[in-house]
């Protein structure tokens, strides 16, 4: 059906896996929530947690700070540990206002945290009491994102795994994509698979409540994004079925994904040839142009969103770059294992972290572009590494055909800037915030 | 429990990272959980450092829970000191790790490390950032200073931290100035110190306490412990920087002249470019030393008026509500954002003098806003020198004050050529491109102020009280009224609507003529 490249003689399925542990240099799963509030118009997530919860959200979402939003954290205080009974009417007091002072919600997240789930506070239960009171207006669920169980993009796959129990039953043969992407991009999807004749087809999350979609046995189901492993499990318990492909990036991941949904729905080689040709060419296109920068540099993933294998794939594959490292905080065989199968044997793999011990390998490796967090890309850059924040490839527009140029320059500006600026010195650090001391 | 939108403040740990990053040699060791590492972007994003916060978190999981955390400490702890071979090491838990009660400092305790270990205590669900950054620091001079013999004419510099509001150049500033004046510096704490220069802190005279929030705790520690005086004045503006120099000489007993040559801002505020300065109603907020640093400034130095001011740092509740009662105004105190908001808009100062937090509030209401204290963001630090103490502080800070209004004389100009098309209504101040927001276009997005019948814009920022406004007599504005009100120049339109609207519900009226509009105008000639 389509004229992909091969794969290559030997990927990197089952190739071994260096797995490590100790410290993280990562977000927690409460960050998700910076995109989920966005994605998800009617929805207020209430985290329960501690200041430091409200000081991560407010310093991950520092950008957002126009919007008014539609999440918030109810800080627990020294009376809330004591009892957890009254934290429990706290909890329900604090809801009862929020709700009386939003009458456009519609849906409530319960968010545990690190200090909620150490203090055991039952937020299901609590989920069902107020869903109970404020029903039929609000649906109340709860899931958690808290740092001892969720690394980063995990607490978007927590949300929606929440909500698959509570969908409504269906036995129609429908398919149903999950994971959040920007409307613009999933209103892209749609159209290419409405044009391929699949129809209807929902999606997880829904812009609004009253949007969700129905789920059951017939249910195939697609995923947009590598992370949502406890979401594949709850859809498969509703019976569905998932539609294993690579992650849709780039021209080849894109094209693959949607053929492997083609094949599933009975769709002709000529349809999908007619659907796909004109986004693709402009895709292939795009991705010549804005490449040229990365051709045989070598790239160093540090673990972040997960997205990592499927994007070195993609790096690979499709801008000729070679990947030195591709670490990732978790591997889920059944989700990233297409993309691991196209992936050329030759990086190593590697789960979990050690942040001081991966960046001496990194330091080791010297690669041209190593793709870290926040907290490390300025320190790196100092050293004399190009980076790029990891961080930008979850809040950015990069799925399907029509932003895989934009990809591609994420990956690129970094390189074509070193390239561009012309600052020589012989210091290669910044001169920050240092140092008020006389000199000797 | 309380539901925060925004903080003004971190958590405690925060406050011990601020120290930590600041100084040299000195390593932190964090019991927490994975995600807590968060606090790294802010450092290296935000006040972009070129290095790591010298930070090891113990990134413990839920499966840890069950068995050994407190071998996770040690062993994170060991990594850490082998690793970094610090000169000092700061251990303590963050929020979660203090619900495990592992007690990091009796672990680190055992460990038998050869460097100092300082154990931290840092109460997170009752205490915030600026009390960490106080405690650490003085946690930090309790246990490394050694006795000395002081040496006259020299001080140490102590409360600047990373991420703090312009210590950078403040430091630089007040250094330079304390040498005109023939002191020497003898240490600077905790930014750039090193342990060695901690201990080293009782050599000198006495000390300049330049942030009471994060230095205090240390500083009164250090005047009972090693009987060195510290200064009380925070110098910010030229009244306070006069005054501070006063209180050195006092202490030193020597008389000292201030060089003011590069003194500019008194000449800049009393020039008649400034007269449209004259009454501004200007709200302050920020911590504590700021707003009452900055109260003084507007009112004695820029001629403003101030309308209400407050502080988010309960520690500093006191001073504030003094110096508030000073301005007869009444302070706010809190760290609800959502309250401040509020006070804004039922203030409907013309300028806000606030932290970031008020500079987003006065974006959304039309008020222009300068940044005088933390929270900060990558704006407040600049590239270039630009300190707000001082000499150089004051002419800083008439700029900055002044930068987000729209000039005397394009006040002027606008005045008599508003009819004209390049002084059209939109076009705000020349200095800020095009898309700057003023009040007029606000205070109709506002439903409280919106015309009847008029759909309410569905902005509304949750919980907003002002929204109680609706429930009031409604006003209807006559056509002839609309009409003139739009002559007004729309610098001030949104203050002549708000104060004639203020008039007319005084008097009960409920249709505000031309006439109602004028003699609003006069009732609040000034």
């Amino acid at each position: 059906m389509t004229d992909l490249a091969p794969p290559p003689a030997a990927g990197c399925r089952g190739a071994p896996v260096l797995k490590e542990r100790g410290q993280r240099e990562v977000f927690c799963g409460l960050t998700g929530i910076v995109w989920l509030h966005r994605k998800m118009q009617d929805a207020f997530f209430l985290v329960v947690g501690s200041r430091t919860c409200a000081h991560l959200l407010q310093s991950a979402a520092g950008v957002m700070i126009f919007a008014e939003p539609r999440f918030g954290t109810a800080i627990l205080e020294e009376t809330d540990l004591a009892g957890l009974a009254d934290a429990h009417e706290e909890l329900d007091r604090e809801v009862s206002r929020l709700l009386s002072r939003r009458p456009d919600i519609r849906q409530l997240f319960l968010v545990g945290s690190c200090p909620s789930e150490v203090i055991k506070l039952d937020l299901a239960r609590a989920a069902e009491r107020l869903s109970e009171i404020h029903a039929p207006r609000v649906r109340v669920l709860n899931f958690s994102g808290s740092g001892i169980e969720t690394t980063f993009t995990q607490g978007e796959d927590a949300c929606l795994a929440s909500m698959v129990p509570v969908l409504p039953e269906t036995q129609s043969r429908e398919l149903l994509v999950a994971g959040a992407l920007p409307d613009v991009v999933e209103d892209q999807m749609l159209e290419l698979l409405e044009a391929l004749g699949i129809s209807p087809v929902r999606t997880l999350p829904a812009r609004r409540a009253n949007l969700d979609p129905s789920v059951g046995p017939n249910t195939l189901f697609a995923l947009t994004q590598p992370f949502l492993g406890d979401t594949h499990a709850a859809l498969t318990r509703r019976g569905a079925r998932h539609i294993e492909a690579p992650m849709p990036f780039g021209d080849e991941g894109t094209t693959a994904w949607l053929a492997a949904i083609a094949r599933e729905f009975g769709v002709t080689a000529e349809r999908f040839e007619a659907v796909t040709s004109a986004p693709r060419a402009r895709a292939r296109k795009a991705i010549a142009q804005a490449s040229e920068p990365l051709k045989g540099k070598r790239v160093f993933f540090m673990p972040d969103s997960q997205l990592e294998v499927p994007l070195a794939r993609f790096l690979t594959r499709e801008c000729g770059m070679e990947a030195v490292e591709v670490g990732s905080p978790f591997l889920h065989d059944a989700i990233v294992g297409p993309d691991l199968d196209l992936l050329p044997a030759g990086p190593q793999i590697s789960e979990g972290q050690d942040v001081d011990l991966q960046l001496d390998r990194v330091r080791a490796a010297k690669p041209d572009l190593t793709v870290c967090g926040l907290g490390l890309a300025n320190p790196l850059e100092a050293e004399g590494l190009t980076t790029k924040w990891a961080i930008e490839l979850v809040f950015t527009p990069v799925h399907f055909y029509e932003q895989a140029g934009d990809l591609v320059s994420l990956f690129a500006r970094p390189l074509r800037r070193k390239a561009r600026l012309h600052l020589a010195s012989n210091m290669l650090g910044g001169l920050g915030a240092d140092s008020p001391q006389p000199a000797p | 429990m309380k539901l925060s939108v925004w903080t003004y403040e971190g958590p405690p740990h925060v406050g011990a990272m601020r120290v930590a990053t600041a100084m040299k040699g000195l390593h932190y060791v964090l019991h927490a959980p994975q995600g807590d590492t968060y606090a790294d972007l802010l450092f290296t994003m935000i006040e972009r450092r070129d290095h790591r916060p010298p930070v090891t978190y113990t990134t413990f999981q839920a499966r840890d829970l069950g068995s050994d955390t407190a071998t996770l400490f040690k062993d994170a702890a060991r990594d850490a000191y082998e690793r970094f071979q610090p000169d000092a090491m700061i251990v303590g838990a963050s929020c979660t790790a203090e619900l495990i009660q592992d007690d990091p400092g009796g672990l680190a305790e055992t460990m038998g490390l050869s460097c100092p270990v300082i154990p931290l205590e840092l109460p997170s669900y009752q205490r915030k950032e600026n009390f960490g950054a106080d405690e650490t620091f003085f946690q930090i001079v309790r246990h490394l200073t050694r006795p000395a013999e002081q040496v006259p004419m020299t001080c140490n510099i102590l409360g600047p931290t990373a991420m703090g509001f312009r210590h950078r150049d403040d430091v630089t500033e007040i250094r330079k100035m304390l040498e005109g004046l023939g002191l020497t510096v003898n240490i600077v704490a905790p930014l750039g110190a090193t342990p060695a220069d901690i201990a080293r802190l009782p050599e000198a005279a006495f000390n300049v306490l330049l942030y009471p929030e994060t230095g205090e705790a240390a500083a009164r520690w250090l005047e009972r412990s090693h009987g060195q005086p510290y200064t009380r004045t925070v110098p910010m503006g030229v009244g306070a920087t006069r005054d501070f120099i006063a209180e050195i000489a006092e202490i030193t007993g020597k008389t000292l002249t201030l060089d003011e040559t590069n003194l500019r801002m008194p000449w800049w505020s009393r020039s008649v470019d400034s007269t449209y300065l004259t009454g501004k109603r200007v709200f302050l907020f920020g911590d504590g030393s700021h707003v009452i640093a900055a109260a003084r400034i507007a009112c004695d130095e820029m001629g403003f008026e101030v309308a209400g001011m407050g502080c988010y740092n309960r520690e500093l509740a006191r001073a504030v509500r003094a110096a508030a009662k000073d301005y007869g105004v009444t302070a706010l105190i809190t760290d609800d954002y959502l309250e401040v908001e509020a006070e804004i808009e039922r203030l409907a100062p013309e300028m806000i003098l606030g932290t970031q937090m008020e500079r987003h509030i006065g974006k959304r209401l039309g008020i222009p806003c300068a940044v005088i204290s933390a929270p900060v963001h990558v704006q407040d630090f600049p590239a270039r020198y630009s300190p707000v103490m001082g000499i150089e502080g004051a002419n800083v800070i008439f700029d900055t004050w002044i930068h987000p209004l729209v000039m005397g004389l394009e006040e002027h100009l606008l005045t008599m050529f508003r009819e004209d098309f390049e002084f059209h209504d939109a076009a705000g101040p020349s200095h800020h491109g095009h898309g700057a927001s003023r009040s007029e276009s606000t205070a109709q997005d506002n439903p409280a102020y919106a015309d009847p019948g008029a759909a309410a814009a569905p902005r509304t920022p949750a919980g907003d009280p002002s929204m109680g406004s609706l429930d009031g007599p409604v006003l209807e504005w006559l056509e002839e009224a609309e009409r003139e009100l739009k002559k007004v120049p729309f610098f001030v339109r949104g203050k002549a609507r708000r104060n004639t609207e203020a008039f007319a519900t005084e008097r009960g009226l409920t249709e505000i003529s031309r006439d109602t509009l004028y003699e609003a105008k006069a009732h609040y000639a000034r």
